[in-house]
């Protein structure tokens, strides 16, 4: 598909507002959700840790 | 207390639904899947802004598409799986099967509001209006408010068998809402379009629509998996803290 320059693809024929909203919050959610989870595992391996120093 | 371990004769595949286990076999499993997803995902969005063309009645603005359709699918999916593991877990009482349902509320519930999110920023263009009191959609905010109710009962029991068993009844009983969701575009007259691909009929899109379409619904499945199992990692590591396996693991560490 040859979109002719980047400021065409961009624009998305006028539906740029509604198809880059759409990708960004899938991204956004991607991204934050992936870090979450990460996070959340990195203090559960902390708490079992911290656990066992203490007991 | 926590269930009986599996007896050193018993069923191979419940070695797998030991927590110990499914800890480390997860672990191993979610680098591989995550990278998947990336690498699917980036193949799924070439094909769908490169590839594919423009389409003659929507424009571009059909290029949601690849987006809406798999998250919209995965919230389906994930909820029936939620329900499987919801009520093996009430008729097994095994310890993996309420964690691996708690684990996928959160992803299906997300998945479910990216369909709806991306459908509205999809049907402005194409219909006209963000927001339709349909079927379709009626049913999939359903979806969303069973995932949240999952999570808020759960979260609302403090003993944790019980809250797995009360989100788990509500787990199996929201369960009717899929199929509704899914042939509500045949059973009712509707805004949303019909499926574009279905069982026993010939897809209704051009090949590269629908290839870049199935790419970014596989990258959505492993991403979808990724994030359930380490999910479901924390979660073990949170109950069993206190076990045997958890202390020596951690223990041999520290």
């Amino acid at each position: 598909m040859n979109w002719g320059g980047w400021q065409a693809f961009w624009a998305m024929g006028g539906y740029g507002g509604y198809v880059w909203t759409a990708y960004g919050t899938v991204a956004a959610v991607v991204i934050i959700e992936a870090l979450a989870v990460r996070a959340r595992l990195a203090r559960a391996r902390r708490g079992a840790a911290h656990r066992r120093r203490r007991g | 207390m926590h269930a009986t371990s599996p007896s050193p004769t018993g069923f191979r595949l419940f070695r797998y639904a030991a927590p110990a286990e499914f800890y480390r076999l997860a672990g191993r499993v979610v680098p591989l899947v995550a990278l998947l997803a990336a690498a699917l995902g980036v193949a799924g969005l070439y094909v769908g802004f490169f590839v594919a063309p423009t389409d003659a009645q929507q424009g571009e603005a059909y290029r949601i598409m690849f987006i809406h359709v798999p998250a919209a699918w995965m919230g389906m999916f994930i909820y029936v799986v939620m329900a499987f593991w919801a009520a093996l877990g009430l008729v097994f009482n095994t310890r993996m099967s309420a964690i691996m349902a708690s684990a996928l509320a959160p992803t299906g519930a997300l998945m479910s509001f990216l369909a709806l999110w991306t459908g509205a920023l999809w049907g402005r263009p194409a219909w006209g209006t963000y927001w339709d009191w349909d079927a379709r959609m009626t049913s999939t905010l359903i979806l969303l408010f069973l995932y949240m109710g999952f999570m808020a009962l759960h979260s609302a029991i403090d003993d944790t068998r019980r809250a797995d068993r009360a989100a788990g009844v509500l787990a199996i009983v929201g369960v009717v809402n899929v199929p509704i969701i899914y042939f509500s575009v045949q059973w009712w007259n509707s805004l949303h379009q019909g499926s574009s691909i279905s069982l026993g009929k010939a897809p209704t899109i051009a090949a590269p629509m629908l290839a870049a379409m199935l790419i970014m619904a596989l990258a959505f499945w492993a991403y979808c998996i990724a994030a359930a199992l380490t999910r479901a990692r924390a979660i073990v590591l949170e109950r069993e803290r206190s076990s045997e396996w958890v202390r020596t693991l951690f223990g041999a560490a520290s």
